[in-house]
This record gives C-alpha cells, structure tokens and sequence, in this order.
C-alpha cells in the first residue's frame, strides 16, 4: 500500500511538470497577450505594465522564474484582477465548486447506481429500456439545457426553490441535480454492463444455487465486483465535478471555481491559467490514487499488483 | 438477517431534498432591499479592480463612483457639472487656470480630511509611468501631464497642478478645454487616500491590497464592506461622507450576474436593476410589462472598420457602396430590436450638445453606380473578402444580415469569419483584416472622443486612413475655445469622415435596462452614469 502511493506520488513529479510546460508554452503561442484591450495601450505603458510582471524578459527565463515560484508554491497575481492572487481566488472560490461537486456525487452515484443495477437484473425487459432510455436521456442533454427547465418549473413555477445564489440549503438542490444528473447517467451506463458482465460468472451461478434470495445475490455478491468499472470512472468524474462547472455555477450565480477556468483562458491571463491546470491536474492524480486504492480494497487480486 | 432495503441511499436523499423544499428565502431580495433601503443592482461581471487609476470598465466605474468622488460630479438627472469635493471654483478669463475651492466637510471614511494634497499624490500615482495606468492620458489636458508621464518630465513639481493652501488647490492646463470641468468626474481624476497606498506597497505598486474590503479608504458616498469574487461587492452608507444627509440608500449589493441569470433574478425579485436585457426576452417587457423595461441611448457606435490599404477597399466608391447599401433601418427593427438608433454619421447623437449634420444615405440604386464607377458593374469581378467578427452571437447575426444585404444589392460576396476577443484584438492590432467589425463608446461627453479616431496616428485607428486635412481640423477644434466655433469645425470633420468612409457606421448603441418600480432617482444617462446618492428605494407595503 505505502509503495503504492509512494510510488504514485513520485510519479506525479514528473506528469505535473509536463503539464505545466506545455500549458506555459501553449499560453504563450495562443495569440493576443493578457493587456491588450478594446481601447489598446499606448506601447510605452504596455511595456512597463509587462516589465512589472516580469513578461519582457526572455522566454526561457520566464519559463524558470514561473517554475521556481511554482515550487515554492507561489502561482503569482493575477494578471486580469490586480490585487488578487492566484492562490488566494482559488482558496476563496474552491470550497463553494467542492461542496457543490459533492453534492453532485451525491446525486450521482444514488441515481446512476441503482438505476443501472435494476436494468441488469431487468435485463432485456421494458423496464431495462425504458431505464436505459432515460439514462440515455440524462447524457445527451447538456447541463445549460437540464438547469434552466429545472429553474424554470421548480422555481419560476412551483416556488420552491430560489432562482440563484448559494446562501441557502435548498439553493444546493438544483445546482446539484444539474450536476448530478449527467454524471448519473454514465454512471448508470457503466454500473449496468458491469453488472450484466458479473452476473455470468460461475460464482454468481453457485450463489443462487445455494438458494439465496435474488436480493441478496446482488447486493453482496455482484455489486462489489459489478461497481469496478464505476469506481475507475469517479477517479476523473469526481475531480471534474469537484473543480467547479462553468454552466452550472454560472446559471445558479454560484460563486465557484467554475467561470475562472474558462474566463482565465479567455482573457490570457497567464498566471491564472497556469494555477486552475495545475490544481486541476493535482486533483485528478490525487483522485486517480483514492480510486487505486479503493480498487484494491475491493479487488485482492489487485493487491499483489 | 435483516438487511436494509436496497433503494436506502436514494430514499434518503428524495426525503432530504423534500424536507428542503420551500426552505427557501421567504423574502425576495427586492422586499428585504426596500424595507432597508438596500439596493440589487446587477453588474454583469465581476470588476477587474476597484482602483480608480487602473479601471478600464464601466462595469468596474459603476462600482467605484459608489466609494469615490472627484472634485466635481454629474447631476444624476441633467448630467450637468455639480460640485463634489470643490464646493465651488473659478475659471481664468483665458481658460487656462482653474481653482477649486474645497468643502471642509469632505471626509474620507476614516475621518481625514480630503485635502488638495491627496489630490496631488493621486494625479503623480497615475501619471507615474511605472504604474502603467491605462487611462493616465486623461489627465493630458492638465499642463505638464503628458510630459510626465512619458518621462521627459521628472519633476512633479513642474506639473500644473497646485496645493495653495488646506482648501484651495489650482490646475493649469495645456490649452482652453472646454469638457475639462466634467472630465474631473471620470475615475482617472479620482482621488486615492495616501497613506492607505503607501502603507500596501507604495504609490506605484499594481499589485496592491488596498482595494480589499477592511483596506479600502474612499471619499464617496458608500463604504467597501465586503468584496467576494463572482459573489458581490457590498456597499455601506459612509459616516463621513460630506453630504451624507443626502444619501437615501443604506446599501448597495453589486452582484455579477450573467445576462440570462441576471433576466430570471428580477422576474423573480431578487434584483432592483439588471445591467442588461437578452435581446429575446425585449418584446416579451414591452408586451407585457412597458413599465419596467428602460432604454437610454448611450454614448456608443457600432461600426465596421475597412482596411483602406487592401484592394478594392482602397476605392472610395467602393467603401461608400457598402455603406450606402445596408439598410438599417431593417436591421435596427428586426434584428437588434432594443431601439438602437440607425447610424448614417459616425458621432452618436447628442454627444457634447453636438449634432452631426452630415448624413451618407441608405440607396442601394446610388451604391450600384458607385461599385459600377470603381469598375464592378453588379459585383462582377469583385475580389473576395472577409468580415472579421469577434466571436458573438449578436455580431454574428448582424454579420450575416449584411453579408445578405450586400449580397442582394451588389451582388458582392463576402466571407464571414470569427475569432475569439483576444485573438481578434491582436489581428486587428496587426491590421490583417479586410472588414472588421468595431466599436466605440466616448470616455467624455464630447464628439472629440470619437472624431479623434480618425486621426491618422490615432492608437485606434487601424483603417490605415489618413488625411492632412482631417488631422488639422481635429487640432484646430482641440485649440478652439468658442463652443459653436469648435462644434462647427467638428461638423466639417464629420463630413469629410463619411465622404470618405473609412469606417462604416451601423448604429448607436442603447442600453436596456430592468428596473423595479420601488427604484427612484434613476434617470436615463447617456454615459451610463447613475450617482448613487440620488436614488430611493419606495416600496409598496
């Protein structure tokens, strides 16, 4: 266990610093800079506002400054809103998309897992179809199509809930219904071939020769095995929903990390870019290593690996 | 063995979410907002800064006029010159020396008193190349200011603006500037409290933390009580303010809303004001609720800019053949649908008290002969172009209705093509375009701020057109000092602008605005300027 995450650990030295070469080079190439404007500056005022951050130097001495502020865990200011650091929005903005993404889990996995158990064992029955169906409902509509019929009959209509803001229990619902959904309906998907698939092994067979009730025969003999492919899948699922959605926290007025993933490019502002990839990138390693982990809790095999 | 039915988790969770509904806010915002004189007004997005000397935005001016004020202020309903930190001044009889006579109730909302020396301190932070402020050229008009700040000047002493005594500070300008009392009311002449600068690294530092909630010292009416990124900016009454009896409201809440979101916050009360209307719910509040939609025309043109250098647009016919033939009349009613204004001049209406005389005419019937004449009877032979959009899907629409237009009436094809804001800035930067879509919003009440476009060494002009004689009649007008004098040399520039049409204009802008029927004191502004301190909050009990 300890090898294993030692070993994962190391491993992501080396992922991160290519992650965060080649945003640095990609930034850089992408045209237009992070001062220029409607109204441009006058070149003289361009050149000191660059001096200032340091951007009229060389590229590769860039390129070592912004690594050697990296390990000392500096991201820098950003270049859009003076007078906020990099870090610093990203501590204020990220326990809101946390929050919001667990939620979203939440309603995922309590959606997507029983509906896709209850289509395997309904297998080639209406009920399977009309489950599918729906599953296949959820994933193709997107999020900014999802919230807005959500708002539109549970709080324009029935008045429920509020429109937006996040200062509330119940402004948590649907943000994270939204959220939720989609991700149930994949998470429907996988639990249900995973669960077709274990439902033909010998020992499932023996089970239910045994005499055990069909209840039983699911939920302590196959789900462990049947959710395998649903646990790999929540290593990338859960860092996505976790670092905030720029639909949804945009049409909630929910003030996550979202909108600053897709702004931040937007608007080249370099240091914030750098900063939500690399917390973005340390998020899906980190969750890569508790799905691995978790993966050999339910499968010994993988223990030996 | 008993084991838990097998849907538990999911029956939680539908009990939890039941036992969630109706928790809602049983009060909206606009309700909580009139019984406490608290206004939710939408900013449509999140200000970049709240330093006076580094804004760009309106959005970001609209928040800052809450916390500052400058010597003078605009009356909220005529836009007229009123007094803000001077309580009264005086103009030399040439025009070039201006005293300001400070009211010795002006606070700022620590208690100091706001003195002629913080001013000085303000103009030197901004016109110190080092900071890098985007507007310092505003303060061009104050003798010395530009030689300042490009460094040819070191010594702030030199500069025209002077401390006589604790209430009287003095201004020399360059030459007579007849829109000078109102520039004092932009941003870039606002002041900034010194030692709250000096103590968050010093006069010339960007990356300053003075503009956080708990640092942030003002002179304005209101007081910085809590900033949150894409959350809010709230806004308290100020103690200190020197005319604070004045002020109505008890609270402001900024709140950043996108367009859409910002649409179903007011329908369902939790905003007073929305920055903006989607253009699809337009006719649904002229249908249905007249009262609470609002248009201002604002000071704004929409226009296309041609790269005169590129063939066949170096033609003058042919750029007058384009213009003549796009009906806007057609795309104003059907397409944009908020009142904007049809443009046949380049200086929206009104700016400065001055009105373009010189109209270019909608006559498809005059652009075919004008494009014949440039050697391309009904478009035959006409080299393809393209017409560079940033990526939108309003300039899109309005793209692809001219695209028609010119189409139809010249039979001339052209290719629509986008590109996402900053890589279309630094096209455009580089001038590699053909057509380009573009457009300007005045940072002062006066049609300089856009005839000045067409001079040829212009930061803004990207046309590549220039003029000898369009360039001298912008320097006379800068030097003129009678008002009908000056508006008549800008009228001869607009003539001879839209007689060679190195631009073409579409339209005027309009801002449309919800408003609840509680708000008072908001009057429409043709610079979207809408002084805090005059509004009410009359709610219905």
């Amino acid at each position: 266990m300890f090898n294993l995450i030692a070993r994962r650990l190391l491993q992501a030295i080396p992922t991160l610093w290519v992650v965060a070469t080649a945003t640095f080079l990609l930034l850089r190439l992408a045209p237009g800079g992070p001062f220029d404007d409607e109204k441009p500056l006058a070149p003289e005022i361009k050149e000191q506002i660059e001096a200032h951050y340091g951007l009229n130097l060389p590229l590769h001495e860039q390129y070592f400054a912004f690594l050697g502020n990296l390990l000392k865990g500096d991201f820098g200011p950003s270049y859009k809103y003076p007078g906020w650091d990099v870090q610093e929005i990203i501590a204020q903005a990220f326990p809101v998309s946390l929050e919001l993404g667990l939620w979203g889990l939440l309603i995922a996995l309590s959606v997507g897992i029983p509906i896709g158990t209850l289509a395997a064992i309904k297998h080639n029955t209406s009920t399977e179809t009309g489950l599918m169906g729906f599953a296949m409902v959820g994933i193709c509509l997107p999020s900014f199509v999802i919230g807005p019929i959500l708002l539109l009959i549970f709080s324009l209509t029935l008045n429920w809930f509020n429109p937006l803001g996040w200062s509330y229990a119940s402004d948590r619902v649907l943000p994270a219904v939204t959220l939720g959904l989609l991700y149930a309906a994949y998470i429907a998907r996988l639990a249900r071939s995973g669960m077709l698939d274990v439902l033909r092994h010998d020992y499932i067979r023996t089970a239910r020769a045994k005499g055990l009730a069909e209840r039983a025969v699911v939920i302590r003999h196959a789900l462990r095995t049947a959710l395998y492919p649903v646990v790999a899948y929540l290593g990338p699922a859960a860092a996505g929903l976790i670092s905030g959605s720029f639909v949804v926290e945009t049409i909630f007025f929910i003030p996550g990390l979202g909108p600053f993933f897709v702004n931040a490019a937007l608007n080249r502002d370099y240091q914030m870019v750098m900063g939500t990839v690399l917390f973005y990138a340390v998020l899906i390693i980190l969750f890569n290593l508790i799905v691995d982990i978790i993966q050999m809790w339910m499968n010994p095999r993988a223990r030996h690996d | 063995m008993h084991r838990p039915p097998f849907f538990i988790p999911t029956l939680c969770l539908c009990a939890l979410l039941s036992l969630l509904i109706g928790c809602a806010k049983k009060t909206t915002n606009v309700e909580y907002g009139n019984a406490n004189q608290e206004l939710f007004i939408g900013i449509g997005a999140e200000p970049a800064t709240l330093d006076p000397h580094l804004l760009t935005g309106l959005t970001e001016y609209s928040v800052v006029m809450a916390f500052l004020e400058g010597l003078t202020t605009l009356d909220a309903e005529s836009m007229r010159v009123r007094p803000g930190v001077a309580q009264s001044w005086e103009i030399s009889e040439d025009g070039l020396t201006y005293t300001f006579h400070f009211n010795p109730k002006a606070k700022w909302s620590n208690g100091d008193p706001v003195t002629p020396e913080d001013f000085l301190f303000s103009f030197e932070r901004i016109l110190t190349p080092l900071l890098g402020a985007p507007y310092a050229y505003m303060l061009y008009p104050m003798r010395g200011a530009e030689a300042f700040h490009t460094g040819e000047l070191t010594d702030f002493s030199k500069v025209g603006a002077t401390a006589i005594d604790e209430y009287t500070l003095q201004i020399v300008l360059e030459q007579p500037t007849p829109y000078f009392l109102s520039l004092l009311a932009h941003n870039t002449w606002f002041p900034v409290h010194p030692p709250t600068i000096l103590q968050h690294g010093g006069m010339t530092e960007r990356i300053s933390k003075w503009t956080k909630a708990g640092n942030y010292i003002g002179n304005g009416p209101f007081v910085l009580e809590d900033w949150r990124l894409n959350n809010r900016v709230y806004a308290v009454k100020s103690q200190h303010y020197h005319d604070t009896d004045s002020v109505k409201l008890n609270g402001i809440h900024f709140l950043p809303i996108d367009i859409e979101t910002e649409e179903r916050a007011f329908r369902t009360g939790h905003l007073h004001i929305t920055e903006s209307v989607p253009i699809h719910r337009i006719e649904w509040y002229r249908e249905n609720s007249p009262e609470t939609i609002h248009f201002a025309t604002s000071l704004g043109v929409y226009y296309y800019m041609l790269n005169t250098e590129r063939e066949p647009l170096n033609d003058p016919r042919v750029r007058k053949a384009l213009a003549y033939s796009i009906n806007r009349e057609e795309l104003t009613k059907h397409v944009l649908k908020a009142g904007q204004q049809p443009a046949y001049h380049f200086t929206p209406p009104n700016a400065g008290g001055y009105n373009a005389e010189a109209r270019f005419p909608y006559d498809p019937d005059l652009a075919r002969e004008l494009l014949a004449e440039a050697g391309f009877p009904a478009g035959k032979d006409f080299p393809a172009f393209e017409l560079l959009y940033n990526t939108s899907e309003s300039h899109r629409t309005i793209a692809v209705a001219i695209q028609q237009m010119w189409k139809q009436e010249l039979g001339i094809d052209i290719e629509l093509h986008n590109q996402e804001w900053k890589a279309y800035l630094s096209t455009r930067e580089a001038g590699e375009f053909d057509i380009l879509r573009a457009a300007w919003f005045g940072d002062y009440d006066d049609p300089n701020t856009f005839l000045s476009l067409g001079e040829t060494n212009n930061g803004n002009n990207h046309t590549n057109w220039s003029n000898a004689e369009y360039d001298a009649l912008i320097k006379q007008a800068a030097v003129t000092l009678d008002p009908e004098a000056r508006k008549a040399i800008f009228q001869k520039a607009e003539t001879l602008l839209i007689d060679e049409m190195p631009v073409i204009p579409i339209y005027f802008y309009v801002t449309s605005r919800l408003i609840d029927d509680s708000v008072q004191g908001w009057y429409p502004s043709i610079l979207d300027n809408h002084p805090y301190q005059a509004i009410e909050l009359i709610g219905n009990e």
